[in-house]
């Protein structure tokens, strides 16, 4: 049976990770463990929790800066934040009802989502196109490298350029280069008001052009997302799910007049694009939650893509996809993040899926599937020979004997 | 700095015939006048004369020149337009400096992704200027950048009075075309928002060319904002002013740049500008703030007022384009009023958490007094990142050195603090040494690590950023005891 180790201080992981560099156990690093499924099974003799690295250790709301144990839930973060109204711009999604883990009542249950959960895998949400993403948001860690040596890197302040940017580089590293176990990040203070402008019944084409000019406007957009009808049908925003159209959605944040005006300002931009309404802050909330959390995909299992391209290739992509495969799609930030749910394709959709993000200059990772199609199959987007390998240097400078989350990205790393 | 390679040395003209076989003539600067023009950076204190340098024109150029350096064991130092604050591209006696000055164009403006593709020896405000008439601008602006180039900016992870609400360099890249120091070339990241795999653009971006070579760069451009009004707030001692930026900070706004000046900062503008400062006042406060006219306007009279209540005594508010010009030519020729007062200054560039200004420019004011040097600082106050300005004539014998030595007391004072060594200029050769301070022996060695990945001979730009140079191979040992079972006591479930 498979090892659980559960250190309980910093020198504790470090022996932790000694021992599994001593006796060649690659450990499987967990937190809350609400992204287990993602990335490729890794193959690990022992389980490694954070579990004990949990609490807020220091919080200057007037310095916008907030440091945390890594495993401290997301919830109690954002509800701490909450009591001085500030907020993660970076609105790091909960992936626990998308790939079926953590609490079976994703409604309203804690899923286990950390904030060093959230930095590992780099989540953002639909901020990302205005406030940055979980990378740009991390100022400083204390980790612990696959080598067992405690090392910081970063600092406690916004503006920092000593050393290499290494928060950088562990923030997306799923957990193969160290374990992080205390975390600063840049908060912000959050909206006063939000408002959505909807237009109904856009094509994806026409939404994402709808987007750009939402975007390349002055009005600060800080949400450009798009529904065909069938994700907006399971939608818990009545004025959503009701319209039996598409429904494309431009948010606005900040200050009440100012949401005002620039509401208004989108709705006369975009009502050359279809029929307009508006959402207030309550429901809105909601739309943006599900939307970050991929809620129109959140009740199935079958393979679920995630790409990241040059936001106005977004509709052709995912046309040139469904050309090849059953495939439904939702469209986030501005059409530069697609997500698409195929059928039951052999390959789960990978030679349409690849094609396209090739087409639009992008890259696709595959979210969801089955450990065995993600065993086989590549979840990250195949780099090139010269990327490859300076990713695998990468990860022997930090874990040169493989036994942080090998094979998490790639096999071999 | 490394002790130059007398091998190296020896075997220049052969090496200068080498690179002319791979650039034309007059890309191979041989002669000395020429080299002499690079010979510092904005670091001005430290020179060198570079061995060579060289000006590629493409991709192919400095791959094939990285490869031949490579090749042949000789050291590269890039340069961008040479504005850098921290010794970066200080030459090397027997290394090639590589300069980017020609490639200098401006590939793409794509407004339909909202992004521009630039060679790096494009300078930082012509992007702005070339995205300007599409209504959009490029955010980050230190303040050479009208010289500095995007290269560098990428190299040194720029920032600006704009960063406190836009962010540095790093949060407004999305792509670069970079060469290994073997010559391989590599592209990381494009138009999109993330990276595939490791984020390796992260860690390049402000790496102080030490792991690779950057070609072409694609910069996020933002839609321009609809209005921008500053407030000029004079306060009657460093502690209000500084209470002020934390209050407008609590009420939730992040202004577009929220800049602070003492008293002989505001003098020396003064007296060389003459912006119209209030001159009754210890410290002044910038603030400006951009968005939609409605917000602006709603903002401007509530920062007034939470700097009434803060105590300010002069409170000012743009009413034109030229005022709020006007509020910021003190701020921005500050430097330049600095070089009026005395001889010769020293830029420092340290943060600090906000609330612990009042604090620090009161003991910065005592190291003044005890190193009589005069000081005059200029804050970014809204991120905390301070700018000392020392000011002293090298004419004097040891000035210089007490100078350093000061600045470097300064610089402790704000890592003892909670801060950092250096918010937005670099460690270059200037900070180099006291990097300790703020990292143990192990934090470094994992950075050095990240090095030997990118460049395992450790040819780029050597001397720059870490104290001690620790050979990768003597880097990458482990020591394991296989097949022991140690550490019974960890804990298991």
């Amino acid at each position: 049976m498979a090892e659980s180790l559960a250190p309980a201080d910093a020198d504790g992981l470090a022996d932790a990770v000694r021992w599994a560099v001593a006796g060649e156990h690659p450990l499987e690093v967990v937190a809350g463990g609400s992204k287990r499924g993602l990335g490729r099974p890794v193959q690990s003799a022992a389980t490694l929790s954070l579990a004990a690295f949990d609490g807020i250790v220091d919080y200057e709301p007037s310095e916008l800066v907030l440091t945390a144990q890594a495993a401290t839930p997301l919830a109690a973060v954002e509800a701490a934040l909450a009591a001085e109204r500030q907020m993660l711009a970076f609105e790091p999604a909960d992936y626990a009802p998308l790939l079926g883990s953590g609490n079976g009542d994703r409604r309203r249950a804690p899923s286990g989502a950390t904030l060093g959960g959230a930095l590992a895998c780099n989540l953002s949400g639909p901020r990302r196109i205005k406030a940055g993403a979980a990378r740009d948001h991390f100022l400083g860690t204390h980790a612990v490298s696959g080598r067992g040596e405690r090392f910081k890197t970063g600092g406690r302040v916004v503006k920092n350029v000593t050393g290499y940017d290494v928060c950088k580089l562990l923030a997306g590293s799923h957990g193969t280069l160290a374990l992080m176990h205390e975390v600063t990040v840049k908060v912000l203070p959050a909206p006063e008001r939000t408002r959505t402008v909807l237009v109904f019944g856009l094509e994806p084409a026409a939404a994402v052009e709808a987007l750009g000019a939402a975007l390349g406007s002055a009005h600060e957009v800080s949400g450009a997302a798009h529904m065909p009808a069938e994700a907006a049908a399971r939608s818990a925003v009545s004025y959503v799910a009701g319209a039996g159209a598409a429904v494309t959605a431009v948010r606005v944040e900040g200050f009440p007049a100012s949401v005002d005006a620039r509401c208004q300002a989108l709705r006369d931009l975009l009502g050359r694009f279809g029929a307009v309404e508006e959402l207030h802050s309550k429901n809105s909330g909601t739309l943006w939650r599900e939307i970050r959390d991929v809620r129109a995909f959140a009740d199935e299992s079958g393979p679920l893509w995630r790409l990241s391209l040059p936001p106005a290739s977004g509709a052709e992509a995912a046309a040139r996809v469904a050309e090849q495969v059953e495939a439904r799609a939702l469209f986030d930030w501005g059409g530069g993040l697609v997500w698409l749910a195929v059928g039951d394709a052999e390959d789960a959709g990978e030679a349409a899926v690849r094609a396209a993000a090739a087409f639009a200059g992008g890259h696709a990772t595959l979210v969801r599937a089955a450990a065995p199609v993600r065993a086989a199959r590549a979840v990250f987007q195949p780099q090139a020979p010269s990327v490859a390998a300076l990713t695998a240097r990468i990860k022997r400078a930090f874990d040169p004997a493989g036994v942080l989350n090998p094979g998490r990205m790639y096999a071999g790393v | 700095m490394p002790e130059p390679d007398a091998g190296v040395i020896s075997q220049r003209q052969t090496l200068v015939a080498a690179l002319r076989e791979l650039l034309p003539e007059d890309c191979v600067i041989d002669d000395e006048r020429g080299r002499r023009a690079f010979e510092c950076d904005g670091l001005s204190a430290y020179r060198a004369l570079p061995m060579i340098v060289v000006l590629p024109r493409d991709t192919d150029e400095v791959s094939r020149v990285l490869a031949l350096c490579h090749e042949r064991g000789v050291k590269i130092v890039p340069r961008g337009a040479g504005t850098g604050l921290s010794g970066g591209a200080l030459p090397l006696a027997d290394g090639v400096t590589v300069g980017f000055g020609k490639l200098n164009r401006i590939l793409e403006i794509d407004t339909a992704n909202r992004c521009a593709v630039v060679q790096p020896g494009v300078a930082n405000l012509a992007i702005s200027t070339a995205t300007s008439p599409h209504g959009f601008y490029y955010a980050p602006d230190p303040s050479s950048q009208l010289a500095c180039s995007i290269g560098g900016n990428v190299a040194e992870n720029s920032g600006g009075v704009h960063c406190l609400k836009y962010g540095l360099t790093t949060n407004n890249l999305l792509g670069v075309e970079m060469v290994l120091m073997d010559g391989e070339v590599l592209r990381l990241g494009g138009k999109q928002f993330d990276a595939e795999g490791y984020d390796l653009l992260g860690v390049v971006t402000g790496s102080e060319g030490l792991l690779g070579v950057v070609t072409e760069v694609t910069v996020r451009i933002l839609p321009k904002p609809a209005t921008v009004r500053a407030l000029l707030l004079g306060f009657p001692d460093n502690a209000s002013a500084g209470a002020c930026v934390g209050a407008i900070i609590a009420a939730g706004i992040i202004p577009a740049g929220l800049e602070m000046m003492d008293k002989p900062a505001i003098e020396a503008a003064e007296a060389f500008c003459q912006p119209g400062y209030p001159m009754d006042v210890a410290a002044i406060l910038i603030c400006e703030l951009d968005g939609p006219e409605v917000e602006v306007d709603e903002l401007v009279d509530q920062v007034g007022e939470l700097a009434r209540k803060s105590g300010a005594t002069t409170i000012r508010t743009s009413r034109s384009e030229e005022e709020r010009e006007r509020f910021w030519l003190g701020r921005k020729t500050a430097f330049g009023a600095a070089g009026r007062m005395a001889p010769d200054y020293y830029v420092m560039d340290g943060t600090i958490p906000r609330a612990r200004l009042p604090e620090v420019l009161t003991r910065i004011g005592e190291l003044s007094r005890e190193y009589d040097l005069p000081v005059a600082n200029v804050f970014h106050a809204g991120d905390g990142n301070l700018h000392p300005l020392i000011m002293y004539d090298s004419a004097v014998p040891g000035a210089l050195q007490r100078t350093e030595e000061m600045g470097a007391e300064i610089l402790k004072l704000c890592v003892e603090v909670g801060g950092v060594l250096t918010g937005e200029h670099g460690v270059g050769v200037e900070k180099r040494d006291l990097m300790g301070t703020m990292f143990s022996e192990d934090d470094l060695k994992q950075q050095q690590r990240i090095k030997c990945a990118f460049d395992p001979a450790q040819l780029l730009n050597p001397g720059k950023v870490f104290p001690t140079l620790h050979r990768c191979a003597e880097l990458g040992q482990m020591h394991v005891h296989r097949g022991e079972t140690p550490f019974p006591d960890l804990p298991r479930f």
